[in-house]
């Protein structure tokens, strides 16, 4: 039979659709995010800009990576990429923020910046016991985060580390006191994240870690070589994880095994909420070189990995955040785990996991239609209300090692990444790296949430353009203004401050809840606010994103909303508590009722 | 005796349409390439979840379809078949990874249509997969990367995997490509490890990969798009290593489909204007293929 269109047809076809890729490329969004505005226009499109003022707040923090065996030498920034860390907390609770972060030189100091409440901090730390805490032969810092295990009314420090895990006993803000020999934690754990939490919910916060590296390592006096994951997707030679159940002593009972929580991935992060309704805190961890897991609480008795369930748990990642948001405004919390993205290697694409039906654990990926996938070298990120306009907005840190500008390591990673098992899990076959970056000097984004239309990246609109190596993000109001600041601490780079200035006509409600008698922190409590037809879930947290952890107090921007109807707060004991048409523009301090 | 000859199945006594079908399956090669990839997909997936998702495979091998039959029905009036298609979705759905759904579509859409557009003396000298492929990685490296990653981490699937590719391989008799080129891949690894100073095992980590299984055996002993003579395509195999030497150096991560990419099609043409209308290097010859 004869042809019956001319073969013209076809080539213009082919060119048409060779052409695809470069207009999508200029019409997609992130194109036009590099542009700088002034902070009028700023808050007049947005709602509101940051301004990097750690240098007027007196905060001087440059973190050290690890130096870890000359054996990794040749890889050393590849490896020795973790451990800067920020967790806020108000330790001395006089009523201002307060933050900790960690170094991870042998030898270097972590920092207690005290918030002095006149717009700068002092790092108290030396004094207060905490600051010397990477001793030779002990580890180095990976993170902290706060939870008042021992009921005073003080948030005590838990330090994780590549090495000797601490606690730091608060002793009323006036220092602290190294209680660790009496909890009785594992000599050495090689941990990168860990979680305050009352699974059992018997009023003692219990505390999971994460281990990354086998505990059986030392990073500095390495048997072997063979220390480097099986498979870039597929590993499970990772670190053991741990679950400490407070037996409400000063003691805590290592319980991961019996708890169903037996996994030996590379784990990065954690980060607990109760996210089917139970009253109970649920799990999920995001692992690096594998699938992310979810681990159901049945009731406190164990954890259930539910992950194939769920399709959390499917296609293998590296994951390395985990937070929690309720990002539609339903009542629901979606949970978004950051990955790899590098174009023309590896495009793995952030999960943004939105619960379908989330008591019965279904869940879809969203994060494309929703337009927070890609990012970069993904760690922390945060949800938060950045611009108080009623929606939370996603703040998320890129960059694994900026280099020499202009190279990259990205070839040969790929090679070994590749290769078989064999030949991965051996240090001495990753190629030298010699200085080149490796998906260095990425940019932050800042998402806001336009509601039906997805998130929209603001960030070097409104002044966060740094391209540091981003680790952990906390957001906390720093200076009692009503307002979410940003704090970042980076790797091999300086802790930045992004104070935020948010336009007057948003409202917003803080609510800073204090346990009566159990749990006062009190980690798991939910508060549901209601208003304009609208109602979101937030709930306080022992710990989430990468190394990081929040300030306390829950805060609710509210948009141009004149009242709210009520919140409804849930604490972890199940007492429920309502407060009808809670004042507006104030931190609410709540004490569970009787 | 009748009953053992070969059957012929367009015969007029031949048994009922199952049967028939049975047989047409049974004895067109065409459908083993399909059968043998769609294994290895499934074993993969349902053991270590390698797809992204089954709607973006799927949706690679239906525009795959979808442009071979409006191309074929079109441009050449008649109902096509569709095993090259569902070659050539499924190969993108495997070797393309990405976050996004446009660019499975795109990229199967790519690769059909480059088979009817690029056409010399009445043949594609571009594999299409290779050339959706590598028109995606090209053009879009910012929504379409390579696979490459391990399916898991043991090594009996990746044994299984090549013995029963090479078992039929051979059986179609391609085998020979396949060897020359593994043959190459590791004598160029050798070199490049020689001038980089990385180690060997380095330099032969990638083709213990899933890409480089899908490459060697579906895309570089593409019939369609593979020079005649033996001895050619043994040939053309190793220049493609050969060419896959440089891209390596000058550390181009999708380094194999951009030789095939420029050594296949230069071969064909070589080829084709080397030969005679009629002979068997043209297509106008009774045993060439559309």
């Amino acid at each position: 039979m004869r042809p019956q269109v001319p073969r013209v047809l076809p080539m213009l076809l082919l060119g048409a659709m060779l052409a695809t890729p470069a207009l999508i490329q200029r019409f997609s969004d992130s194109s036009r995010a590099n542009r700088s505005l002034d902070t009028v226009t700023a808050l007049s499109r947005y709602g509101f800009y940051f301004e990097e003022v750690s240098a007027e707040a007196g905060v001087a923090f440059t973190h050290l990576a690890p130096q870890l065996d000359p054996k990794l030498d040749h890889i050393m920034e590849e490896v020795a990429s973790v451990g800067a860390s920020v967790a806020v907390v108000d330790f001395d609770r006089d009523g201002w923020q307060d933050f900790y972060v960690t170094n991870s030189r042998e030898g270097s100091a972590n920092a207690l910046f005290r918030n002095l409440g006149d717009g700068t901090f002092e790092d108290v730390a030396p004094r207060m016991g905490v600051a010397d805490l990477n001793v030779r032969g002990t580890g180095v810092s990976m993170g902290s985060v706060w939870g008042d295990f021992d009921k005073d009314g003080y948030e005590d420090l838990f330090l994780y580390k590549w090495g000797s895990p601490e606690l730091y006993h608060n002793d009323s803000g006036n220092g602290f006191t190294r209680v660790t020999d009496k909890a009785a934690f594992p000599r050495w754990i090689n941990a990168n994240t860990a979680v305050w939490f009352d699974y059992d919910r018997d009023g003692a916060l219990d505390l999971f870690v994460g281990g990354y590296y086998p505990e059986h390592i030392n990073l500095w006096k390495l048997e072997t070589t063979r220390i480097m994951p099986e498979s870039f997707e597929y590993a499970r030679n990772g670190g053991r994880n741990y679950l400490f159940h407070n037996r409400g002593d000063g003691s805590f009972e290592e319980v991961a095994e019996r708890m169903g929580l037996t996994s030996t991935r590379w784990t990065l992060a954690a980060a607990a909420a109760d996210l089917r309704g139970t009253g109970y805190p649920d799990l999920v961890l995001a692992n690096d070189y594998g699938v992310d897991e979810i681990y159901f609480n049945e009731s406190g008795e164990r954890f259930r990995e539910a992950g194939g369930q769920t399709r959390i748990g499917f296609v293998p990642k590296s994951g390395m955040n985990v937070s929690y948001g309720d990002i539609m405004s339903e009542g629901r919390f979606a949970i978004y785990i950051s990955n790899i993205s590098e174009p023309g290697v590896l495009l793995q694409g952030n999960n943004l996991w939105m619960p379908v039906d989330a008591h019965d654990g279904q869940y879809d990926n969203m994060a494309s239609i929703l337009g927070v996938e890609i990012g970069g070298w993904s760690y922390g990120a945060q949800f938060g209300d950045l611009n108080n306009d009623g929606a939370l907005d996603l703040y998320l840190v890129n960059g694994l090692f900026s280099g020499i500008p202009g190279s990259d390591y990205w070839y040969d990673h790929s090679k070994v990444a590749g290769g078989h098992r064999s030949i991965i899990e051996d240090a001495r076959n990753w190629p030298p790296m010699e200085g080149r970056s490796h998906s260095g000097y990425q940019k932050t984004h800042v998402w806001i949430n336009s509601g039906p239309y997805g998130f929209t990246d603001v960030a070097a609109l409104v002044g966060a353009g740094d391209t540091y190596d981003g680790r952990a993000v906390a957001l906390v109001d720093l200076w009692n203004r009503g307002v979410l600041d940003v704090v970042v601490a980076n790797q091999r780079g300086p802790l930045l401050i992004y104070r935020n200035t948010v336009v007057p006509e948003h409202h917003w409600i803080g609510f800073a809840l204090e346990g009566n008698q159990d749990n006062r922190s009190p980690i798991g409590a939910q508060v549901t606010l209601f208003w304009d037809g609208k109602r979101q879930l937030q709930e306080v947290s022992g710990g989430n994103g990468f190394a990081s952890q929040n300030q306390r107090s829950l805060h609710f921007g509210l948009g141009s909303a004149e009242r709210v109807e009520k919140a409804v707060i849930r604490w972890p004991s199940g007492v429920e508590q309502i407060l009808s048409a809670p004042a507006l523009g104030r931190v609410h301090r709540i004490t569970e009722p009787e | 005796m009748k009953t053992t000859e070969p059957l012929d199945y367009h015969g007029k006594s031949s048994p009922g349409w199952g049967a028939r079908l049975a047989l047409q399956i049974r004895f067109d090669r065409r459908f083993l390439p399909p059968v043998l990839i769609t294994l290895i997909l499934l074993l993969a997936h349902l053991s270590f979840g390698i797809l992204e998702s089954y709607e973006k495979t799927l949706l690679a091998v239906g525009a795959s379809f979808a442009a071979e039959i409006v191309l074929s029905l079109s441009i050449l009036g008649r109902w096509p078949h569709l095993s090259s298609a569902y070659i050539s979705g499924i190969s993108v759905g495997i070797l393309l990874r990405s976050p996004f759904f446009w660019p499975y579509a795109l990229c199967a859409l790519i690769a059909i249509t480059s088979k009817y557009a690029l056409r010399i003396r009445d043949r594609h000298i571009w594999n299409p997969s290779n050339f959706g492929v590598s028109a995606m990685f090209f053009l879009a490296p910012f929504a379409a990367v390579p696979l490459s990653v391990q399916w898991g981490n043991e090594i009996w699937p990746m044994i299984v995997i090549w013995i029963v590719g090479s078992i039929t391989i051979w059986r179609l008799k391609r085998f020979h490509i396949c060897a020359v080129y593994v043959l190459g891949f590791f004598f160029f690894a050798l070199i490049r490890s020689w001038i980089t100073g990385d180690p060997f095992l380095v330099e032969v980590a990638p083709i213990t990969g899933p890409m480089y299984q899908l490459f060697i055996f579906f895309m570089i002993t593409d019939p369609k798009t593979t020079v005649r003579s033996k001895r050619a395509q043994m040939a053309v195999a190793f220049l493609v290593a050969f060419a896959e030497f440089f891209f390596r150096l000058a550390q181009t991560v999708s380094a194999p489909f951009y030789a095939l990419f420029l050594v296949g099609p230069a071969a064909m043409l070589y080829e084709i204007y080397r030969s005679p209308p009629g002979s068997a290097g043209d297509a106008t010859h009774p045993t060439s293929p559309n």
